[in-house]
């Protein structure tokens, strides 16, 4: 699939662009705060409805307006689907698909599917449990787009649920009763509710589990050929899931990991048990996919706090060539498509050697877009079309 | 800022649900320059609502009078309960005929997040009706969302003792949306296939 035409309103520094857009390699070129990264993270944004960049939608809306619009169209083979999507920070979002009546935002999600490099990708292997997350969360739901709903329902169980701890724990602390003195409600009664929640929670967080436990077994092998690809000898490379629940191989619980959704769900529910004591004295849920961790290792030593520089660089790119390679395999034989590629300044940041082993491996992509302050900076290997970006204008050169 | 009683009618109809800031003034505006022969009849309909219309002592509908029109009406099956979250409810599931059992309206569904308790819901007035044998299903009708989800699956384990009939609204519902939004059609067929709920 590529991306045919993109079309920006009150987006980031743009009052308004139009960008076509062909199949194939295109560069984009300027110097720094012209604009190149916010072309891609629009792109970005319409396949997995959040920033590479931020968290929160405000920075996306441009100084002074109250709405950002994303339109672009997405041609696959011979059909041809246009987004349109309007970014309302504080309020609701909006999304219209072929021109049609609003749908939910997240039924956008699965029409553009995009893998993305990003100087923020180091986070990956530098950063907290919570980047991990969300990068195996953000891969599934492209994979799997219903999980968008699933991933949802677990948030908002988990916010119910907290929000309950946080008031019995209030409560024990100021004596059995909890809030204004007026209520005379007691938080017996609210607790009772907590094995409704823990079932809620078993059962939107087994679903989770089941499917990080099955794209880590498939990114496994990839990310280990792409990093012997980039770094050869350097590998290999070691995916461990990291439960909270103790349902990692490592934990003592064997064969937990690749465990089906009902002993997953069994397991949560056991765990939420256990900790219930604690749960309710700390006020906060301390088991469940939300306190888990990807493990990454090289060798026998873990990523995080061992690996140089350039080794988290190299493995960083290998977990994005590897979510490539599988939703591209995916993609072949399922109705997905080839997802577009997103360069977005990556190749400023390596040596010579990783920059052009980076390229060879990305040139055949169907779709490639590529940021860069300068030209040299990039490969030869990718010609294409070429865009300079100045000053909020995109020009074809 | 506007001057004393146009300010307190703005304050006041924002404080009406779903009403913001914007359209409070609006609605004030509009009111200011309406025919005083309309806001008469407004002002009216809103003293009488609160004057006439009370709660259903047994189901906690809305009422003209003891009990409401369902639960006075002898050809409706007291053996079977259907429970919803709020009066609107019971609007949609009427329009859709596939019901002739009784109503029980909780209040609202369980919410530590809005501070909605098991306390704050009608549910020991619906054990308390659930107490004499009468009744041998329970169809739990809360809305397709989290929180109505949460809320069935509650009350089908406090009545599991009871060995009642329990039985959930079949999928087919919009996920995570209101049950007031659903079409008859939707509904209807969500009624006809409702499942045994086992926790
Ligand atoms: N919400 C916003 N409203 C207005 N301008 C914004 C907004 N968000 C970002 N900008 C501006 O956009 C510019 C950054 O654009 P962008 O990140 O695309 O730069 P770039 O061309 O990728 O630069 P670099 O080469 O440094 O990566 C900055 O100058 C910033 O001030
Ligand atoms: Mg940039
Ligand atoms: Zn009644």
């Amino acid at each position: 699939m590529h991306v045919s035409h993109l079309s920006l309103a009150d987006f980031r520094s743009y009052a308004r662009v139009e960008v076509p857009l062909d199949p194939g390699v295109t560069t984009f070129i300027g110097s720094n705060g012209q604009g190149k990264t916010n072309l891609v993270e629009a792109i970005g944004y319409l396949a997995t409805l959040s920033s590479h960049r931020v968290a929160a939608d405000a920075p996306l809306v441009r100084l002074g307006a109250d709405r950002a619009v994303i339109r672009a169209a997405i041609t696959h083979g011979e059909r041809q689907q246009l987004i349109e999507f309007e970014i309302n920070p504080g309020k609701a979002n909006r999304a219209r698909i072929n021109r049609s009546s609003q749908v939910r935002p997240r039924d956008v999600l699965g029409i553009l599917r995009t893998v993305l490099f990003a100087p923020e990708d180091l986070a990956l292997i530098k950063g907290d449990p919570s980047e991990r997350r969300r990068f195996l969360d953000e891969l599934i739901i492209v994979r799997s787009p219903r999980m968008a709903g699933v991933r949802q329902d677990y948030d908002r169980v988990l916010k119910q649920r907290n929000t309950l701890l946080k008031s019995a724990a209030l409560a024990r602390r100021h004596g059995g009763r909890r809030g204004a003195p007026t209520t005379t409600k007691s938080i017996e009664a609210d607790l009772s509710t907590l094995d409704v929640w823990d079932q809620h929670l078993a059962r939107t967080g087994a679903e989770l589990l089941t499917q990080r436990h099955a794209l880590i077994a498939a990114l496994q092998p990839l990310t280990d050929k792409a990093y012997e690809q980039l770094a050869p000898g350097g590998g290999p490379v070691g995916l461990d899931y990291r439960g909270s629940a103790g349902d990692s191989p490592h934990h003592g619980v064997p064969g937990t990991f690749g465990a089906s959704r009902e002993q997953l769900y069994e397991l949560l529910l056991g765990a939420l048990a256990d900790a219930r004591k604690q749960e309710i004295e700390r006020g906060v849920t301390l088991v469940g996919p939300h306190r888990d961790d990807l493990l990454l290792k090289l060798g026998e030593l873990p990523a995080k706090g061992y690996a140089s520089h350039g080794e988290s660089w190299s493995l960083a790119l290998a977990l994005r060539l590897a979510s490539y390679d599988l939703l591209r395999a995916e993609g072949e034989s399922g109705e997905g498509g080839e997802p577009v590629l997103i360069l977005d300044d990556v190749f400023a940041e390596l040596d010579t050697r990783r920059r052009d082993r980076l390229a060879e491996l990305v040139a055949p992509g169907e779709q490639v877009l590529v940021t860069a302050a300068v030209d040299e900076d990039v490969p030869g290997v990718l010609t294409g079309a070429r865009c300079t970006v100045y000053n909020g204008r995109v020009e074809r050169t | 800022m506007y001057e004393g009683v146009v300010q307190d009618l703005i304050d006041e109809l924002g404080r009406l649900p779903g009403v913001g800031p914007k359209s409070a003034q609006r609605i004030a505006f509009h009111i200011l320059q309406a025919d005083p022969a309309d806001v008469r009849r407004l002002t009216h309909v809103l003293a009488e609502v609160k004057d006439k219309v009370r709660f259903c002592t047994v189901c906690g509908n809305v009422a003209q009078a003891e009990r409401c029109r369902v639960c006075q009406d002898p050809r409706r099956d007291p053996a079977v309960i259907c429970v919803v979250e709020e009066p609107k409810d019971v609007v949609a599931i009427e329009r859709t005929r596939e019901f002739r059992g009784r109503y029980h309206i909780l209040g609202g569904a369980i919410s530590p997040i809005e501070g909605v308790g098991p306390d704050d819901l009608r549910i020991r007035e619906l054990l308390a009706r659930l107490a004499d044998g009468t009744v041998t299903e329970l169809i739990l009708a809360t809305d397709p969302n989290l929180e109505g989800e949460a809320t069935a699956t509650y009350l089908a384990r406090m009545v599991k003792p009871m060995g009642l009939k329990v039985t959930r609204l079949a999928s087919g519902l919009p996920v995570g949306g209101d049950l007031e939004y659903a079409d008859e059609v939707t509904l209807g067929r969500a009624f006809e296939g409702r499942r045994l709920l086992d926790v």
